[in-house]
């Protein structure tokens, strides 16, 4: 037992934790958000505000029987929820959450890092284990021995692999920019203003941080779509369209096994935002008040700055889910195929002759 | 010790998954062995510092190419059971003979390079780090010809599967 497996067992604890907590606080806020914004009360009897109604359901859908369906493929059934939750949790690893902290304690120096893991390849470990969630919902659908779920897993398989590849190719321009597969580099390189070689568009400019959402506007629209569209989310949601399909992949999963489908997509919806956050919105970063403030709180501003970037993705998830329509499922690919792939190719060539404009100058010069 | 764990346990569950694909009847079943190896592979990847060859293993293979291969397994048939019986005459006796010869080989070169248990972990005093840098260095400079060959070649297999496919008199008739 050495002291880095320590406290790696305690960063994977807290991750545990606070990814539950903050995943009753997002369906709460999710309920009161859509409830808002069609003119309804929402949950408001349990706890102030209604806080703990998803405590309550929590513990209601714990009690309840878990049904195993008679065609069903036991081991493939049993093993979809686990592999829906595990990637969920291992992708909020590669956040950063903050500046690494020198905390004296007995006389030492220690230095906390606050990310989880700082992978040199964090950007393909993100995606790749975006890929490996595809198998939760294909194999819960296949396993079910039910033709809803069924029809639910082939569409999501068909839908994710499409926008998983549109989410790769606008991640692209911001590691040109970064120069970095690392999520720490990238929030890093994201710190300052922006600046201009044109004395006057400096002057405007230099008031503007330098996140990548300003350059790479066009990235930052590809991602997030293939964002909402990678997690299922409404309009995206043919995956369990309750019109066509009753629940779609999890029609015949209850109990303590829906819970940890539903568990699973709200920490996913949670992750995109927060990786959204990081690469596009300059994660922690933000004014800490350090003269203003005791040292103590200003030390955690990071993390309250990333939490309110989160949350703000968080409230455009649930507008775009009180808003819009479903789309139909040949509209669906016609987007993820037709106009996202070929807008990210363009995207990506144009980002790259700027940088190598800005790096080597004009080819014949 | 701790290595020796993470060694062991990945690796055994990769000889499972390996048998899975073999022995087991259902397609998704032998899929999903599949998949269970090669994400294990990965983990072996790691420990071996080769991050980048790991992170682009669960990408391309299990996260791409098993998803179509599970898509194409479910679309075909998922109630049909694989064939049992041999299509080949004398096929089981073949394979054991071919896996027979295989492993007597690799005994005899073992045995024949003074194989010992401790050289199983000999320990290491360089670390080689499998960056993308280094990699992408690699890549684009020594071996920039044969990356771009595989590139065309990449292309024009799939300009040629779309040719097949796309049978441009079925679709004028219909038209």
């Amino acid at each position: 037992m050495s002291t880095e497996f320590i406290i790696a067992l305690i960063k994977a604890n807290i991750v545990l934790g606070v990814l539950l907590t903050n995943t009753i606080l997002l369906i709460w806020f999710e309920r009161k958000l859509v409830a808002g914004m069609q003119s309804r009360v929402g949950p408001d009897r349990a706890g102030p505000f209604g806080i703990l109604q998803t405590v309550a359901d929590a513990i209601k859908l714990m009690l309840k029987e878990q049904i195993l369906p008679l065609k069903a493929d036991r081991a493939m059934y049993l093993l979809a929820p686990i592999v829906a939750l595990v990637p969920s949790f291992l992708i909020f690893m590669i956040i950063p959450l903050g500046p690494n902290l020198n905390i004296e304690f007995g006389g030492e120096n220690y230095i906390v890092e606050f990310v989880g893991a700082d992978l040199n390849v964090g950007v393909l470990y993100f995606l790749a284990l975006s890929s490996i969630a595809v198998y939760s919902v294909v194999l819960a659908g296949w396993s079910s021995g039910s033709k809803y779920p069924l029809l639910g897993g082939v569409r999501a398989s068909a839908q994710m692999i499409s926008y998983e590849a549109a989410m790769g190719l606008a991640l692209v321009p911001v590691i040109l920019y970064s120069g970095s597969l690392s999520l720490v580099d990238i929030v890093d390189s994201q710190s300052g203003n922006l600046s201009s070689s044109i004395p006057i568009l400096n002057s405007i400019v230099s008031f503007i941080p330098k996140w990548n959402v300003f350059p790479q506007f066009v990235a930052f629209g590809i991602f997030f779509i293939a964002a909402v569209a990678e997690v299922n989310r409404a309009p995206f949601d043919l995956v369990e369209a309750e019109q066509e399909l009753v629940g779609g992949f999890h029609t015949e999963y209850s109990g303590f096994r829906f819970a940890m489908f539903f568990l699973a997509e709200y920490i996913n919806m949670f992750n995109m935002c927060a990786i959204t956050a990081t690469f596009f919105l300059g994660g922690w970063l933000g004014p800490t008040f350090e003269n203003f403030l005791p040292p103590f709180l200003s030390s955690i501003m990071p993390i309250i700055w990333l939490g309110v970037k989160t949350f703000s993705l968080l409230f455009i998830f649930v507008w775009i889910r009180a808003t819009l329509p479903r789309l139909r499922y040949d509209q669906l690919m016609e987007l993820g195929w037709k106009r996202l792939i070929p807008a990210s190719l363009v995207w990506l060539i144009l980002s790259a002759v700027v940088l190598g404009l800005r790096e080597f100058g004009l080819p014949w010069s | 010790m701790f290595e020796l764990l993470i060694f062991f346990l990945p690796a055994s569950i990769l000889i499972i998954g390996a048998l899975i694909v073999v022995f087991a009847k259902n397609p998704v079943h032998n899929a999903m062995g599949l998949v269970m190896t090669l994400v294990s592979l990965a983990i072996i990847y790691i420990t071996l510092n080769a991050t980048f060859v790991a992170m682009v293993q669960m990408l391309v293979y299990a996260g791409a190419v098993m998803t179509l291969f599970l898509f194409v397994i479910m679309m075909i048939g998922v109630d049909k059971k694989e064939q049992t019986s041999d299509s080949i005459k004398g096929q089981t006796f073949l394979v054991s003979g071919v896996f027979l010869i295989l492993i007597s080989l690799l005994g005899y070169v073992a045995v024949n390079s003074e194989f010992s248990w401790n050289l199983w972990f000999p320990a290491v005093e360089y670390v080689v780090e499998g960056t993308p840098q280094l990699i992408a260095g690699t890549l684009f400079t020594t071996w920039i010809f044969p990356f771009e060959i595989i590139s065309i070649l990449l292309i024009v297999a799939t300009a040629a599967a779309i040719a097949l496919a796309y049978d441009l008199k079925i679709r004028n008739k219909d038209a």
